[in-house]
């Protein structure tokens, strides 16, 4: 290893291997998955938690609210919610997903590994897109257990295989993309405590929107945000495609958002891991 | 600098500021190939900011720096695929097991699924973390982490290994460990670039040593050249009652009393013979010493009186 070419092609062993490098920092953060299960218990056991309330606590009476030609065929209050508050839910599995992402980055960060990966000849990307991953995975795996839970407590999908797969490969994108930032977010934290506060609004959000109560019911500046918010169009697809219903334009104002956020937070992240340390 | 080829790392002109607070003030090292060099500094002195800066974590304000025949500012991959760094702060992940960290190091380094076995295996037993190999690396006692940290630095076989302050925190039993484990890892033929506090550290394992006092190198030189450049070496002789002191201090003339504790600090090398003329006459005089002391100096001396004076300067000049 004792090469002194200063110029010409980098030697064999200089080279970069993404790929790999992602794949075992994947490997390392499904394991870190594995031996911290409370993390994991605690990321689904919110939305069911919220999901549980929703329907039986306030669901009799936020589904008589709901009214309206767009919810009809609807057999009673809390049925109907059910279905109304399920794709919320589902996008606060998500959202709480993606709290756990900052933790564990943060984590990482305060535990001095970090240091030592970056002093490696290694795809430096690799330490980030293992954490995308692995939450991405992580996501997908809470995300069966919710769906499971709302079916159990009678939400009702209209759609058939091809809404399914929609709304599946919607849901990959859109935990994608706030995954992206919220391992920017697990960086800007100096602590863990920090980086477990920092994604409360995305958590807040699907309640400034249209996600438990239709945004015709709230005072006219709320309407405004929760109109204007990209948890909105978000939700509006994957409600629409789970019932079966028109999106209209939401799918490409959610797509677009999906895409912004994904670019913003992945911008943010690499530029903020290759940020020459502090002290 | 005329040794740049051999040398491992060469450094010149380093600075870094943290805002106002001056950490390296024109720092100048050059270590060889295939020896210890230590930094040997209080705390602050700007130890941990130039590993950072020598292993990439942080940038220079100036200075020229190679590392295994490369710049730090252009090629610092090259460097990082030369060295090894195991810092103040352990850098494993306490979720994995040892081996399990071992093996992450190993892929990282892309060894091969049976290579990669094979030097973890073979860490794992030199670095005598067999047993807890299964265990969660948050288990392990301080000593053990510190191993391990040390043990996956290695799994890649860099040239140039940074230990910032191996053996801070350790108990002396697992610093001895640590000890002969750098030992022979320099018998390997690495380099390795050592900082400590502790001055018995670097007597016991450095090449040279550089003094580093508030950024800047106050002195540089063997553990040998750097005791001899100051005169330290002397007897104390302890008495009973002042009487005694009085007489031995008009017996022995050049010396220094120190009145509270009834002592006496007489200049000497230390020699036997020095030692036996100076009894001799104590005991023509019959003056009761009730204990005597002989002090060679040593890096306490050396680097006392290095970076002391700094300050005392500051509290006169004022």
């Amino acid at each position: 290893m004792s090469t002194h070419t200063l110029t010409g092609p980098a030697p064999a062993g200089l080279r970069f291997h993404p790929l790999r490098d992602s794949a075992t920092m994947l490997r390392r953060n499904l394991k870190r998955m594995l031996r911290y299960p409370s993390m994991t218990v605690m990321l689904v056991g919110m939305p069911v938690v919220f999901l549980l309330l929703f329907v039986y606590v306030f669901g009799g009476t936020l589904g008589a609210g709901l009214g309206g030609p767009v919810h009809s065929g609807a057999v009673g209050g809390r049925a109907e919610y059910a279905n109304y508050v399920a794709p919320a839910i589902i996008l606060m599995t998500v959202t709480s997903t993606v709290q756990g992402t900052a933790i564990s980055i943060a984590m990482d960060m305060t535990e001095g590994i970090i240091a030592r990966f970056r002093t490696m000849h290694i795809a430096r990307v690799s330490v980030l897109t293992g954490h995308v991953l692995g939450s991405v995975i992580q996501a997908v795996f809470s995300l069966v257990i919710v769906i499971g839970v709302a079916l159990l407590v009678g939400f009702r999908p209209a759609a058939g295989l091809g809404g399914w797969l929609a709304a599946a490969g919607f849901l990959v994108l859109v935990t994608f993309a706030l995954v992206w930032l919220a391992v920017a977010l697990g960086q800007v934290s100096k602590s863990v405590e920090t980086a477990s506060n920092l994604p409360m609004p995305l958590v807040l959000l699907p309640f400034l929107g249209s996600g438990f109560v239709p945004t015709d019911s709230m005072p006219a500046g709320l309407r405004w945000f929760a109109e204007y918010q990209p948890f909105t169009p978000i939700i509006e697809t994957l409600r629409g495609l789970l019932m079966d219903k028109p999106i209209g334009n939401n799918g490409w104002i959610a797509l677009v958002w999906c895409a912004v956020i994904a670019l913003g937070g992945y911008l943010w992240s690499k530029r903020l891991f290759n940020r020459v340390g502090s002290r | 600098m005329t040794t740049r080829q051999s040398s491992a790392i060469a450094v010149t002109g380093l600075r870094k500021s943290f805002g106002d607070q001056v950490v390296l003030d024109g720092l100048d090292l050059t270590v060889r190939r295939g020896t210890v060099f230590s930094l040997l500094g209080a705390n602050g002195a700007g130890k941990t900011t130039t590993v950072k800066i020598l292993s990439t974590l942080l940038s220079a304000d100036a200075g020229e720096v190679q590392v295994a025949g490369h710049d730090l500012a252009r090629e610092p991959d090259a460097v990082r695929a030369a060295i090894g760094v195991t810092g103040q702060f352990s850098a494993v992940d306490n979720l994995l097991t040892g081996e399990e960290n071992l093996l992450l190091m190993a892929d990282l380094h892309h060894l091969a699924r049976g290579e990669g076995r094979r030097r973890a295996a073979q860490l794992l037993e030199q670095f005598d973390l067999v047993e807890a190999s299964r265990k969660p690396a948050s288990t392990y006692s301080g000593g053990m982490r510190r191993r391990l940290d040390l043990a996956m630095t290695l799994v890649g076989s860099p040239q140039v290994i940074f230990l910032d302050e191996p053996t801070t925190g350790l108990d002396p039993r697992s610093r001895r460990n640590m000890w002969q484990i750098i030992r022979d890892l320099v018998a390997g033929g690495v380099t390795i670039f050592l900082t400590t506090q502790y001055l018995e550290e670097a007597d016991e394992l450095a090449d040279r040593i550089a003094v580093l006092d508030h950024g800047r190198v106050v002195a540089e030189g063997t553990a040998e050249e750097l005791k001899r450049r100051i005169p330290g070496g002397h007897v104390r002789l302890r008495f009973a009652a002042p009487q005694g002191l009085d007489a031995a201090m008009g017996l022995l003339g050049q010396a220094t009393r120190d009145n509270d504790a009834l002592a006496l600090r007489v200049p000497s090398d230390g020699s036997l013979r020095s030692l036996k003329t100076l009894i001799d006459r104590l005991d023509d005089r019959a003056i009761e010493v009730d204990e005597l002391s002989v002090h060679t100096p040593d890096l306490d001396d050396v680097f006392l009186a290095l970076t002391g004076d700094s300050t005392n300067e500051k509290v006169t000049t004022r």
